[in-house]
């Protein structure tokens, strides 16, 4: 195949995957995994909780 | 720094000291941003000094703010946020501060190297082989201690935040490699493998992905984690966020014929460059979108929370700066503006406005937390308000005051006499521009102001958490 053809066939390659992005990240199954993914910042919160506490508390215990 | 503070999951000792590093190039940078400015309004400022002339300590401006401050800000909040969001400690403590001090040694170096004339005279890609070296091997220990860590991580998912640091880990690595190619001829000279126009286009394919990747990718990463933790919400759209993703970083990369219209390029790829520049605006408005609509219904929050001010704001800068640069990049809007004042304006909106004001925000988010205390606990909330107002009116003096010069200077250089010749001569547009670089220079020394009063504000961020360490420990001893 020409070098050329390949080359203008990635125009439209690219577009296609495009959609293909766009039908796949809005395709109804994936919601509850997103939803899951949004929430990643907050889902160590409990661990940071125990991290403030930690300081004094922690290590009187400890002891 | 005691071990004290160390948490026993995560490695915080090299956010920590990427953090305080961020605040002291920042200072540094943007000193001599203010210095320089200077030399433009008094040229007689250190003129018999070959080692400070302004050719020479403008790449030392932009090296110590960008790869300085930018760097040391996208290497703290990538290992924070990809440690916070996969729960895994980094891959390599021993990568980690590979990675800190040969970051470190490459920002000194440039400050020494540059000063004293030692360039390959490439934009944003100044700095001599032995250098290059150097940064490719900081930077692929950076890739294999962030990806991984994504490896090894305990979540299903991969957050988004941690997307956008991998593009800009990837594609900066691959534009380093092919703009530095070079053949040395001595310890401190070297010669660019291309040529001719060529060579220029290679420039700004890595010039304006630098600002695509290094700039923005690692920021909007930056954005994903800050925004969502300080608004105490989820981003607004998961699903916007990627196809955003996906769409920013595949149109960036073919933008960069735009910083070379009217030059030897082949007109076909400047039209190029500008329709691609023109598609950009999309998906940099997603991300914008995205993250300022994270507050919709908690916008309340803005009046008590200069941090999550600093980060709403440094999103309208974003939404403006990717609107101005498309509207720059049409060929014939670009007639008027190229060589002017107005792209260093566009630039500093976005580097202040944008870049500088996210990373702040973000630090003061984060440096408690590594400090083990609570997020956004600075010594003092009200400093942070006044920062938030010196950034932003230094911000608006800075790019206002170059948006009146640029288009005053490019009105100026196209001004014909009805018998065709021009009707300035090149030093009357110098002239008429001394005023605005005044006011950038006022601009440019509120913003460091600010720069200065974080500083002050980390200072005691930090002695105060040393001293709660000290106090407890000591409490435990009595007790014990």
């Amino acid at each position: 195949m020409d070098i050329n053809t390949l080359r203008a066939l990635a125009t439209p390659i690219a577009f296609i995957a495009f959609i293909g992005i766009f039908f796949w990240t809005f395709s109804r199954g994936r919601k509850k995994g997103f939803d899951e993914a949004a929430n990643l910042p907050f889902a160590d919160e409990e661990d940071e909780a125990s991290n403030v506490q930690r300081e004094p508390s922690v290590e009187k215990n400890t002891k | 720094m005691s071990t004290a503070f160390d948490h026993p999951t995560y490695n915080y000792r090299v956010v920590r000291a990427f953090t305080i590093m961020t605040v002291v190039w920042g200072v540094v940078g943007m000193a001599v941003g203010v210095l320089i400015a200077s030399q433009l309004v008094w040229p007689d400022l250190l003129a018999n000094i070959p080692y400070l002339h302004f050719g020479r300590l403008r790449p030392l401006h932009t090296n110590a703010v960008i790869f300085g401050f930018g760097g040391s800000a996208l290497f703290a909040t990538a290992y924070y946020v990809v440690q916070r969001t996969t729960q895994a400690r980094l891959f390599s403590d021993v990568l980690s501060g590979f990675t800190f001090w040969g970051w470190q040694i490459i920002i000194v170096a440039a400050a020494i190297t540059l000063p004293l004339g030692y360039t390959q005279t490439k934009e944003y890609a100044e700095l001599e082989w032995p250098i290059d070296i150097l940064i490719t091997l900081v930077w692929v220990a950076f890739a294999i201690n962030f990806f991984g860590t994504i490896a090894k991580r305990k979540m299903k998912h991969i957050y988004v935040a941690n997307w956008f640091f991998g593009a800009f880990i990837i594609t900066v690595a691959v534009l380093h490699l092919g703009n530095s190619a070079v053949i040395p001829v001595s310890a401190f000279k070297s010669y660019s493998v291309y040529s001719g126009a060529a060579d220029a286009m290679v420039q700004w394919w890595y010039g304006h992905n630098a600002v695509g990747f290094f700039l923005t990718a690692g920021f909007l990463g930056m954005m994903y984690y800050f925004v969502p933790k300080q608004a105490g919400r989820p981003v607004f759209s998961y699903r916007l966020s990627i196809v955003h993703f996906w769409a920013l970083i595949s149109l960036y990369i073919w933008a960069g014929p735009h910083h070379l219209h009217y030059t030897a390029l082949p007109n076909w790829t400047q039209s190029l460059g500008m329709v691609m520049s023109l598609i950009l605006l999309a998906p940099s408005w997603g991300g914008m979108i995205n993250g300022v609509m994270t507050l919709s219904g908690a916008w309340h929050k803005l009046r008590h929370d200069p941090i999550l001010r600093f980060l709403v704001v440094s999103l309208s800068f974003y939404g403006m700066s990717t609107f101005e640069g498309p509207m720059m990049s049409i060929k014939t809007v670009n007639a008027l503006s190229h060589y002017t004042d107005w792209t260093i304006g566009h630039v500093h909106a976005g580097a202040l406005g944008w870049v500088a004001m996210v990373s702040i925000g973000a630090v003061y988010h984060m440096l408690p937390v590594v400090l083990g205390l609570k997020a956004g606990a600075m010594y003092s909330t009200r400093l942070i308000n006044v920062h938030f107002w010196l950034a932003t009116i230094g911000t608006v003096l800075y790019i206002a005051s170059m948006w009146v010069n640029g288009i005053m200077q490019g009105l100026m250089w196209r001004a014909f006499n009805d018998d065709g010749s021009l009707t300035y001569t090149f030093v009357e547009a110098v002239d008429a521009s001394y005023p605005g670089w005044f006011v950038r220079v006022i601009g440019g020394v509120v913003f460091l102001l600010g720069m200065l009063i974080m500083s002050y504000n980390t200072y005691m961020t930090v002695r105060q958490a040393n001293g709660k360490e000290a106090e407890s420990f000591e409490a435990d001893t009595q007790t014990a």
